[in-house]
């Protein structure tokens, strides 16, 4: 018989339900130590261990998007990665996005361009949005749509998300930008 | 909240542990890779394995290794979004980067891999559903109920195949390499799908999937069409995926025409690939080929769309798919 497998140990409690596990990994720069039990998905452990609710729950079955979260600087949606998975892992969620006080840029232009109404799918877009500009600072319109369509907006429809992402990109670039004048409500 | 059943979880780091662990806990056991096929089924209580063997800490499995010349092993475990960008694998197999790109979201090709896709569980409009849902119609036969409810008075499950790369490896007689604690064994893709909706994979539970080997890529060109309801997430509701090998002249040697999203499995129709042999793509010979495809089609109440469209469809997009390779 070959020799015993280091494998992550696993103990059960006495009423039969399986003992917590621990997973230690970053979120937002910050080292995290929790315990959850080992079925939790990376979306329960952080809204319902690490009280972070920005990221939202939606489907929880990879069909909108809403719970989209970096690990290790990759867009993954946090409903279909199990908590254990993020050990060692860096986790981006927007409460990470704004330095501070100040606002990421893709905030600044969302909240600009009101391409949030009810806000739910926001951070998805947001966090996507920052993911396409670090490898595309100009992207096309098709280009960003094609990176976006991970997340589904029911309100708003798409445009204003398109081009506050367009209005981020410019001001990232270092451009003079700002949001079209036919865009403002009331003039 | 759709929360995941309870399971014991294991992550090793070598395919030769996941596979002891599956053996030990044989039926009860799954793995999971990208986990965008499993978890949500878990959730909707679909599967419930009561261990789950992690493979995303196994390094080897992620490997792209090999030439286009001799063949390039694609690792299990490469993500559809690596696949999609490879520049090898756009090289040499244009259409399987292709197929890739076309799969679900961009998170989900984060998430999702070569291997995972290739062992879909195989879907359904009654059966893809919460558990709620699935017991107010007594479930069905592919999961704790009796009955087909796509074809009451079958035998069998008719759960279909919605795989995008299957029906590709299929056309380009992939061969798929397994582990299990009885050693190594190669399974062509044309030989793993079953013809049943439960039993649609011919390998065991416990045989782990480590590499797909493309064929040499000189000779031949392949193409793939998907159709589905929207540009992203939507599975296939048809996909066509077409292989041909021709003459200097043009003249077709051989053609292997392969439909997915309509069958159990992704189902070659021989006819359609003999009677484009010892032609030219002609728009009469697609038009023939695609004919003959749709009248042996035969799409049923389990996916997107009404059956009788998308069997209306097949000739149009198997003639997009030959098209493309003229």
């Amino acid at each position: 018989m070959s020799a015993p497998v280091p494998l992550t140990h696993i103990t059960r409690a006495r009423n039969g339900r399986p003992a917590k596990r621990r997973a230690q990994f970053t979120v937002n720069g910050e080292p995290v130590d929790v315990l959850f039990a080992p079925h939790k998905t990376l979306l329960e452990v952080l809204r319902e261990d690490l009280n972070l609710t920005g990221t939202k729950h939606g489907c929880e079955l990879g069909e909108c998007g809403a719970c989209a979260v970096l690990v290790d600087g990759e867009p993954v949606l946090a409903c279909l990665v199990l908590g254990l998975d993020a050990e060692g892992r860096d986790v981006t969620t927007v409460e990470g996005m704004a330095d501070g006080p100040a606002l990421h840029p893709i905030q600044e232009a969302f909240a600009q361009y009101g391409a949030a109404q009810c806000g739910y799918c926001t951070p998805s877009f947001m966090l996507t949005a920052q993911v396409l500009l670090e490898k595309n600072p100009s992207p096309s319109r098709d280009e960003i749509r094609e990176a976006l369509s991970s997340s589904i907006c029911r309100c708003t429809g798409y445009v204003k998300i398109y081009e506050a992402v367009e209005l981020a990109a410019a001001r990232m670039r270092g451009e003079e930008a700002d949001i079209l004048e036919e865009a403002i409500y009331g003039r | 909240m759709l929360r995941l059943p309870d399971f014991d979880y294991y992550a090793p780091s070598t395919a030769e542990e996941a596979v002891r662990v599956a053996a030990d806990h044989g039926p009860d056991a799954a793995y999971v890779a990208g986990g965008t096929d499993l978890y949500p089924n878990m959730k909707r209580r679909q599967q419930t394995p009561a261990v789950v063997v992690g493979l995303s800490r196994i390094s080897a499995l992620r490997e792209i290794t090999g030439e286009a010349s001799s063949g390039l092993r694609i690792g299990a475990g490469v993500t559809l979004t690596r696949l999609a960008e490879d520049e090898r694998v756009r090289a040499a197999y244009p259409s399987v980067a292709y197929a890739a790109s076309t799969i679900s979201t961009p998170l989900l090709r984060n998430m999702g891999t070569i291997g995972g896709n290739l062992l879909l569980d195989t879907r359904c409009n009654y059966y893809d559903q919460t558990y709620e849902w699935r017991k107010s119609i007594d479930f069905c036969m592919k999961r704790d109920g009796e009955i087909c409810w796509v074809a009451p008075s079958s035998p069998k499950c008719w759960a279909v195949n919605s795989s995008d790369e299957a029906p590709l490896m299929v056309a380009l007689d992939a061969k798929l390499r397994f582990v299990s604690p009885e050693g190594e064994r190669e399974i062509p893709a044309r030989e793993l799908y079953g013809a049943d909706g439960i039993n649609y994979l011919t390998k065991r539970p416990d045989e782990l999937l480590l590499d797909v080997c493309l064929p040499p890529a000189n000779g031949w060109r392949a193409a793939y069409v998907k159709l589905r309801r929207r540009a992203s997430f939507d599975f296939p509701v048809l996909g066509v995926a077409a292989r041909v090998k021709t003459a200097a002249d043009g003249t077709v040697e051989e053609a292997t025409v392969v439909l997915g999203a309509v069958h159990p499995s992704p189902r070659i129709i021989e006819e359609a690939g003999a009677v484009l042999v010892g032609r030219k793509l002609t728009d009469e010979a697609i038009r023939e080929a695609g004919e003959i495809a749709q009248h042996l089609a035969r799409p049923l109440d389990n996916t997107d769309f009404l059956p009788h469209w998308r069997k209306q469809v097949v000739a149009t997009h198997v003639g997009r798919a030959l098209a493309g390779l003229r």
